[in-house]
């Protein structure tokens, strides 16, 4: 599928690689020609110089040939034009990264009909969700909802003391008395999709599904439960932070926002009214220490620079904060700083780029079962998928346990009438149902795929 | 460096190249000659690759040094493989002829040891020119077009071997582009054949002939070149010498009917402009030695078009002519063709590019708060690639210098080694004096064939691939 991709900043860059990787025909635009050149000597893309919204820009790209067409450049203004003149001139699906507050609050909808949208993202706000979500849960170290709201996949490291360590998966949801199943586990770099033989080790990152409800009840008995984090410090007045301490504050979480420029924390103040903006440079350790930050539930470190989020949450988690959350974009600094202790971390880059690779391969795919929703885990190695069951094929009817399905394949859900299935092998795949699978090492583009 | 992948890359290129070899078998088994030379070759080839190729990489990022170094080597693995079969009984006795031979054949130059190509064998011969069909366009480009990807950076490897000052992409992927490339060659390669067949050649010769004007090479399988050939033929072979010394991207551009940024290429006007130029002069220089002034014309169009593309077939022996037409072809052998053709020399853009510098130079001296861009193409060239266009130019000089000296280690006069070094430094193939058209390069000694073999290598890859494959630095464990 060929795809053009307006700007080449950081977000640019992530959704270029993987859509790249995905095999897809990738013709990437940014305005300075070193940026272009360096793209194109590390990425297997075209690379075009010029501005996004410029015609001869884009029929060079071959706009008109394009079936996706996605502007993220710095300025919402340029991604708004880009997309309604790529739009104009053939292309047949397009996505502007519109990341403004002024723009997302009311005037979203209208934007994007008229512009023709097919689809705005937000990478910040997405973001800041996801650190809503973790702050809910403050034992996980990722969580992800599906379309069924109430149904998540989570993360967590398995730490010395957790009674998971040891223990044979198939013994598990006897001892703990609730629903759930372990989908992936990360055992110092390799991923493996487990079995019931499987068992845990400290230092373990495991993946697993559940309903919340369930969730809570097991978390209970496994001791690690944590009351949702209310006192909450954020570092930087980005725009996620914005989103988040705009969010927080709407389920009553006290928000503190520590930022170094005072024109900002002017406008963080007028529009956030319930939070406190102290104007003052977070990398001092005096100024968190006095902000009171060995009293916080959660410290989430927001700052434009991956390295100062990295390091400042180290300190964090060496003041012995309950939960420090980092936001990192670059790939290459999130298994860095695991390495070096840190556990939970947020990065804008793989979300965005998660979402268009699964809209990109829905698009692909748009007769057969497409694909839901897409998260990357374990840092890409493995994805959850969730799929449509459009009408009868090979797979409808068949037991589970009779599906020849491939390895590191794992149906982890099966979601009929609004009701969730654990899958046991008597199970089956009815049309009309919602599956999620987990799958290592593969790229599904249909429900089919996971057939031999 | 990453060494690993390069010895694995290198193994798949020789298993290619055995693939390749089969050609050549089976025009032996066609005219019921001796197959066996291609036979042994082709298997050590084979042989060779699938041991090298069982190193395994631990990781497919290659860089631009390993790009290079990677290019240069394959191209020397397949000139000494490729050497072989002449080396087997019934061709070429000396190894070091065959490799000169072979290399000549690869890197498209033309220049041949052997004063009567007729007494190889039909296998051979098509082998011979076969190298030329190879060579023109790229052996890694084809490698790219038929391998699965070799690496996400491969991109620095099709700028290691295609020619020009700025390589780009036709299409997102590298591997779409090798094929869309070869395609178009593989489509005028056809169109060649099919005209000169009918026009009376038979199918061997027909692709004997096409494969040597397709790669801008030039061995032709008789002495004479193309001087036997009729009229008809010899303008055919003028017009397809023409259009493959184009810039292919334009082709692509006609396919794709953006037919107007062809005509707004000032390379292409520029290069057709200078062979017009060149023929006006030399027909007007030649006339008094021709019956007709059409004879004449065609004779200097030939030899321009011959010389400019870095092909190096000839119609008459331009050795007899006056004075002024033998420099004009030698600076033409400077000029060479458009960048991302089959040809040598330093590349139209090249030049173009430099003049403008120059007169953006001298506009800066006079006006010395002058702003100004130097523009190819309707496009800003940035100061990177203006570096790069003037510092192949001084290492052009240096290196030519280089080689001019070795040769003079030969009892010839100062013309034919110069024109020798230069013609094979172009990847033209014939000189003037002792090596011209109706001359051969059988005089010269194994060292000075080895010295011209490399001159023919750095030529072709563009200096740097065969420079970095030399420098020490590339090899230390750093």
């Amino acid at each position: 599928m060929k795809i053009i991709i307006v700007g080449c900043g950081k977000i640019g860059t992530a959704i270029l690689s993987s859509l790249a990787a995905e095999g897809h025909d990738v013709v990437a635009i940014d305005n300075q020609p070193a940026v272009v050149d360096a793209i194109t000597d590390v990425y297997d893309v075209m690379g075009v110089t010029g501005s996004g919204a410029d015609c001869d820009t884009l029929q060079e790209a071959g706009v008109a040939g394009a079936e996706l067409f996605v502007a993220v450049t710095g300025s919402d203004e340029l991604n708004m034009l880009s997309c309604f003149i790529a739009g104009k001139l053939g292309a047949s699906h397009t996505i502007a990264r519109i990341r403004n507050p002024e723009y997302n609050d009311s005037s979203l909808g209208f934007l994007r009909r008229e512009l023709g949208l097919s689809m705005s993202i937000n990478p910040e706000r997405l973001a800041a969700v996801e650190v809503l979500n973790i702050l809910k849960f403050p034992s996980a170290v990722k969580i992800e909802s599906f379309s069924h709201r109430n149904f998540v996949m989570m993360e967590l490291w398995l730490h010395a003391d957790s009674p998971f360590a040891g223990a044979r998966l198939s013994d598990l949801r006897q001892r703990f008395g609730a629903k759930f199943l372990i989908c992936t586990v990360q055992r110092s770099g390799e991923v493996f999709i487990p079995d019931g033989s499987f068992t845990l080790q400290a230092g373990d990152k495991i993946g697993m599904t559940a309903m919340l409800g369930e969730l809570t009840k097991l978390l209970k008995s496994m001791g690690i439960a944590q009351k949702r984090a209310r006192d909450i410090l954020i570092l930087g007045g980005s725009r996620t932070a914005y989103y988040l301490a705009k969010m927080l504050a709407a389920v009553g979480s006290n928000v503190k926002i520590i930022e170094q420029d005072a024109a900002v924390c002017e406008s963080l103040c007028e529009s956030l009214p319930k939070a406190v903006v102290i104007h003052g440079d977070g990398t001092g350790q005096e100024l968190l220490l006095e902000e009171g930050l060995t009293g916080m539930d959660a410290f989430v470190a927001l700052t434009g620079m991956d390295e100062e989020n990295i390091l400042l949450s180290i300190y964090a988690a060496s003041r012995n904060v309950p939960k420090v959350i980092a936001k990192i974009n670059r790939d290459g600094m999130a298994g860095l700083a695991e390495r070096i202790g840190l556990e939970t971390m947020v990065s804008p880059s793989r979300i965005i780029s998660d979402v268009l690779v699964r809209y990109a391969r829905a698009l692909e795919n748009s007769l057969g079962s497409p694909v839901e929703t897409l998260y990357q885990l374990m840092d890409g190695a493995a994805e959850a998928l969730e799929f449509i069951v459009n009408g009868e094929s090979d797979l409808t009817g068949v037991p589970l346990r009779d599906l020849p399905t491939r390895s590191g394949i794992l149906i982890a859900a099966i979601f009929r009438d609004r009701k969730s299935v654990l899958p046991t092998g008597e199970d089956v795949i009815l049309p009309g149902d919602r599956v999620i699978v987990i799958a290592k090492g593969r790229r599904l583009r249909d429900l089919s795929d996971i057939l031999a | 460096m990453n060494r690993r992948m390069i010895v694995h890359t290198l193994g798949r290129m020789l298993q290619l190249e055995a693939v390749l070899l089969l050609a050549p078998l089976a025009v032996a088994l066609l005219y019921r000659e001796p197959f066996v030379p291609f036979l042994v070759t082709a298997a050590a080839a084979a042989l060779t690759g699938v041991a090298l190729a069982l190193v395994r990489p631990r990781t497919h990022v290659i860089y631009a040094r390993d790009g290079f170094v990677l290019v240069a080597l394959s191209w020397l693995f397949y000139s000494a493989f490729g050497a072989l079969p002449f080396v087997l009984p019934g061709g070429i006795p000396h190894y070091i002829d065959a490799f000169f031979e072979t290399m000549s054949g690869f890197t498209t130059t033309g220049a041949s040891i052997l004063p009567d190509p007729a007494v190889l064998p039909h296998g051979m011969l098509f082998w011979r020119s076969f190298t030329h069909w190879i060579g023109g366009m790229g052996i890694l480009v084809l490698c790219m077009a038929v391998v699965p990807s070799l690496s996400a950076r491969s991109i620095h490897i099709m700028r290691a071997e295609m020619p020009g000052p700025i390589v780009g992409k036709l299409v997102p992927r590298a591997r779409d582009t090798a094929k869309i490339l070869y395609l178009i060659y593989i489509g005028m390669t056809l169109v060649q054949i099919a005209l000169l067949c009918c026009g009376g050649m038979s199918l061997f010769d027909s692709a004997v002939y096409t494969f040597g004007t397709a790669g801008t090479g030039g061995f032709a399988p008789v002495a004479s070149s193309c001087g036997g050939l009729s009229p008809f033929l010899q303008i055919t072979i003028t017009v397809f010498m023409v259009l493959f010394g184009v810039n292919f991207n334009l082709y692509y551009l006609l396919l794709i009917r953006r037919g107007k940024s062809v005509l707004k290429s000032a390379e292409l006007w520029t290069y057709l402009g200078v062979i017009a130029c060149a023929t006006g002069a030399i027909a007007a220089n030649i006339a008094p030695l021709c019956a007709t002034a059409g004879q004449a014309t065609r004779h200097a169009a030939f030899q321009v078009a011959s010389v400019i593309s870095t092909t190096g077939f000839s119609t008459t022996d331009f050795n007899l002519w006056p004075g002024f037409s033998k420099t004009i072809l030698l600076l033409l052998m400077f000029c060479g063709a458009c960048a991302g053709s089959t040809a040598g020399g330093l590349k139209v853009s090249r030049l173009v590019l430099l003049v403008r510098m120059l007169r953006r130079h001298l506009q800066k001296m006079t006006h010395p708060r002058a702003v100004g861009t130097v523009k190819l193409e309707g496009k800003v060239v940035g100061e990177e690639t203006q570096r790069g266009v003037t510092n192949y130019f001084a290492l052009y000089a240096l290196l030519l210098g280089g080689i001019l000296l070795l040769l003079s280690l030969e009892p010839f006069d100062l013309e034919t080694n110069l024109s020798a070094a230069i013609s094979c430094f172009n990847n033209v193939g014939p000189g003037l004096g002792a090596v011209g058209p109706a001359a051969s390069y059988a005089g010269y000694s194994a060292f000075s064939k080895l010295v011209l073999s490399f001159a023919m290598l750095f030529g072709r890859l563009e200096l740097y691939p065969v420079l970095f494959l030399f420098a020490p630095s590339s090899w230390m464990r750093k």
